[in-house]
């Protein structure tokens, strides 16, 4: 070809390809590749081969003990949940070839070709999930075949069809969570070994589920399966959006990559706790300031700019977690009708100081001293922050919204019982109500932040860095806006609470 | 082919930094800093700089892999932000590491990625065939992976990236862990490159092989482009005029003198000396008419080869000291 000739063109493609033909392009080599290794293929062989043949010797045995002691009810709640073991086990392999799949690539580096190809993230990211997911399912349904076909043989017993179907959809689901969490914890890693490591963060909470999984498959409440079904569906739906956003190029090839480094954590919190939110000045006490003097300067910023900016940066979890108050105390007043209390049961006007100073021996209500009720109220707000970091937030929202059932549940009985649930209100919630929940609100909502922050880091930070920021955010918030609300909350709730409440009702 | 303009990667970095206090937590890594260069058809740019300067970010982006911060590039006439999927059909990226999978065989290897290129199965079994035999590796087609040597990794990688027949190609370090003659191989491979002109970018530490290979060198310096030319020119702006060296049949003596005012000898010995002129075309005539005048046997008039080595060494160290990788 002379000098001057065109420029070549690339080879055209031979034909249009589908987004559905590059994912299976994608998971055929992804499955190839694991076939080859025997030290995947081995062990799904044994489980799906092996043991349910095991569990069906197991089963058969079992029964023939209880018939033999009348206690037949063992024996049938022992088959379907060998049979959710058998259809479980092969399935936990997804994870194992879902690390390997997706950080292994980047360990070996053979992941920038890849990403070099004209395929988008999303292709890439299915074709992968396909193929973590498809041997050890087939593995599953294999081995949820033998035990059934065996069981069939032996003692012709047969699940019914609703049974069959919640095992498969159980199992189905159990793979996707664990290898769309698996992608997750492999976007915070770069070698095989630290994701191991960090899979105990699936591990755990499906060891937890199996055995929930079990005491409702022996208490023989097959419906409760949906439920959980429901919760893996939610949970998976998370962890794939998780998923999406983190495995792409730039995350991949243009990000640290978050490691277990306790001192950089603790730097790191250091100081998105010291710093102002939103990139704004720092102190204005010089070097020279004496530590006291820069301290207060300090004190002052974090009033005047920092909660302000983080109050209205984080406005719409507070909303929702306003929304879930307002729901909450809806569920407590609907429960009334189901749950009323008789009439006469409760007399507001014969109460009496001797009755409020009773609750004290309520086990779990605080005494009514100011520094009991501040240390429960503090206990919870920040049992909210811990509990929404592994589940995503959700635990805090419940905690929150367990009281306010019970308010709006005494609200709606007080009604019932024909006294103004205004007046109620007024009395027994308003007076420590007014500082106790804007800091319950706010508290909660900061912890949703937290568990948020996993799924959605704030842009520019890794997972890990987010959620250091998020929680930065939350002792700071706690620590000078909700302490210090609570406390006052505390004050009135001991000494002025029940004097109004005495006041207004008479007692 | 391929044009840049100020192109910038910034990383989010966040590593906390004593004294930095009046902002969040958050900083950035400048990887690639307002670099602007173009890239010809049937040319090759060779770029060069120490570990960390940006090349492979550049790439990266060049390859639509990463998105830039600021600025902009185009390759094959393609928007790499805009076009990401023409410019990834249009490039052939040979990454730093070759990244096979050691499972598969080489034939089952360049078909996935033949078919992720959306080639035709014939069209991939034609250009398997061809490029295999081209760079040794038809005997070894059938082999698994996990069995190649380093070599013949990396020349399948270079496979990979040539299967689709792209116009511009991107070579990480295309000859590292070869053998001389498959060094050789591939450099000759890319030299064909040109000739079928093909648009190559070429990031490399081989000083040698770029100067053999490259029409221009772009050296980056801690994501800057600190120089961009010919090597010739390179050589001629950094380490100055060309010097040049008379070798003569008998012993100097006598001759030196009557030269003086026609040029600066620098260096001699017995029978040679050397000296520096900024205009050949003038100087060496009259030289050699001196010369002859003076009846002295000349043997050679040559330039005294200068390596591109000095020129990038002289470079970098103005530049800055190695960064950590970008």
């Amino acid at each position: 070809m002379s000098r001057t000739a065109e420029p070549p063109r690339p080879m055209a493609p031979g034909r249009q390809r589908s987004n559905f033909k590059v994912v299976g392009i994608i998971a055929r080599r992804e499955l190839r590749d694991t076939v080859r290794d025997w030290r995947i293929v081995s062990p799904i062989l044994i489980l799906t081969l092996l043991f349910p043949w095991l569990m069906n010797w197991t089963a058969q045995t079992a029964i023939e003990f209880v018939q033999r002691r009348e206690a037949t009810i063992i024996g049938e709640r022992l088959i379907p949940f060998l049979l959710m073991i058998v259809g479980f086990f092969p399935i936990s392999f997804s994870l194992v070839i879902a690390l390997e799949t997706f950080v292994g690539e980047k360990e070996r580096h053979s992941i920038e070709p890849l990403l070099a190809m004209p395929i988008t993230d999303l292709e890439l990211y299915l074709g992968k999930m396909i193929a973590a997911t498809a041997l050890p399912l087939l593995g599953s349904l294999l081995g949820i075949g033998v035990y059934l076909g065996g069981l069939y043989l032996s003692i012709g017993w047969a699940p019914s069809w609703s049974l069959f179907i919640q095992i498969l959809t159980l199992n189905i689901l159990s793979a996707l969570v664990m290898v769309s969490g698996a992608v997750v914890v492999s976007s915070q890693t770069t070698s095989v070994r630290a994701a191991n490591l960090l899979a105990s963060f699936i591990i755990v909470p499906m060891a937890i589920l199996i055995q929930v999984e079990s005491v409702v498959m022996f208490w023989g409440n097959y419906h409760a399966l949906w439920s959980i079904s429901v919760g893996l569906v939610v949970v998976m739906l998370i962890l794939v959006r998780m998923g999406v956003k983190t495995f792409n190029r730039e995350e991949i090839l243009g990000r640290e990559i978050d490691e277990l480094n306790l001192a950089r954590t603790g730097q790191l919190f250091r100081q998105f706790f010291v710093q102002p939110p939103g990139g704004r000045p720092g102190s204005r006490a010089g070097p020279q300031a004496s530590p006291p003097l820069r301290l207060l300067h300090w004190l002052g910023r974090v009033y005047r700019h920092d909660l302000p900016f983080l109050l209205r940066r984080n406005w719409m979890p507070m909303a929702i977690v306003l929304l879930f108050a307002i729901v909450a105390a809806g569920i407590g007043w609907a429960y009334v009708a189901r749950y009323p209390l008789p009439q006469g049961m409760l007399r507001l006007e014969e109460l009496s100081d001797q009755e409020f100073e009773a609750l004290s021996n309520v086990s779990f209500l605080p005494a009514l001293r100011t520094e009991s009720i501040f240390a429960h109220n503090v206990e919870v707000l920040l049992l909210a922050g811990l509990a929404a970091v592994v589940s995503l937030g959700v635990f805090a929202i419940l905690l929150l919204m367990v009281p306010i059932v019970l308010v709006g549940f005494f609200a709606g009985q007080v009604a019932w019982l024909g006294y103004s649930p205004w007046t109620f209100l007024a009395t027994f919630i308003l007076p420590h109500g007014l500082f106790e929940i804007p800091a319950a609100v706010v508290a909660t909502a900061f912890a949703l932040r937290i568990g948020a922050s996993v799924t959605a880091p704030r842009e520019g930070l890794t997972v890990g860095e987010g959620l250091v920021a998020a929680i930065a955010d939350f002792v700071k918030v706690f620590l000078f806006l909700v302490a210090p609300l609570l406390l006052v909350a505390a004050f009135i709730e001991a000494n002025l609470t029940p004097q109004i409440v005495l006041w207004a009702y008479g007692g | 082919m391929i044009q840049t303009e100020n192109l910038t990667k910034r990383f989010p970095c966040s590593t906390p930094r004593a004294g930095r206090e009046g902002a969040e937590a958050l900083t950035w890594l400048t990887a690639v800093d307002g670099v602007t260069f173009d890239v010809a058809a049937g040319e090759i740019l060779a770029l060069l700089g120490p570990n960390g300067a940006g090349k492979t970010t550049t790439v990266r982006m060049l390859a639509s892999i990463l998105t830039p911060s600021a600025g902009r590039a185009q390759v094959a006439g393609f928007d790499t932000v805009r076009d990401a999927r023409q410019v990834r059909h249009a490039v052939g990226l040979l990454t730093e590491f070759p990244g096979l999978y050691l499972r598969m065989q080489a034939d089952e290897y360049l078909a996935f990625f033949g078919e992720l290129q959306g080639l035709s199965a014939e069209q991939i079994r034609r250009r398997t065939a061809t490029l295999t035999e081209r760079f040794g590796l038809a005997q070894a087609r059938r082999q698994r992976l996990a069995e190649y040597s380093k070599g013949m990794r990396q020349k399948l990688a270079l496979i990979r990236a040539m299967l689709h027949d792209p116009p511009v190609l991107l070579l990480d370090e295309p000859t590292s862990a070869m053998d001389p003659h498959s060094a050789r191989q591939v450099r000759d491979a890319i030299l064909d490159l040109r000739r079928e002109r093909r648009t190559v970018l070429l990031c490399t530490h081989n000083l040698t092989e770029a100067e053999l290979l490259a029409d221009r060198i772009a050296i980056l310096c801690r994501g800057r482009i600190v120089a961009l030319d010919t090597p010739a020119r390179l050589k001629a702006q950094l380490l100055g005029p060309s010097l040049l060296e008379v070798r003569l049949a008998d012993s100097l003596n006598g001759y030196l003198p009557g030269l003086t005012d026609l040029v600066q000898v620098e260096e001699w010995g017995d029978t040679w000396f050397r000296y520096r002129t900024s205009s050949p075309e003038t100087t060496n005539p009259a030289l050699l008419a001196r010369l002859a005048a003076m009846e002295a046997r000349v043997l050679t008039l040559s330039e005294v080869p200068r390596s591109l080595e000095d020129v990038y060494l002289r470079i970098v160290s103005d530049g800055g000291d190695d960064e950590q990788d970008r």
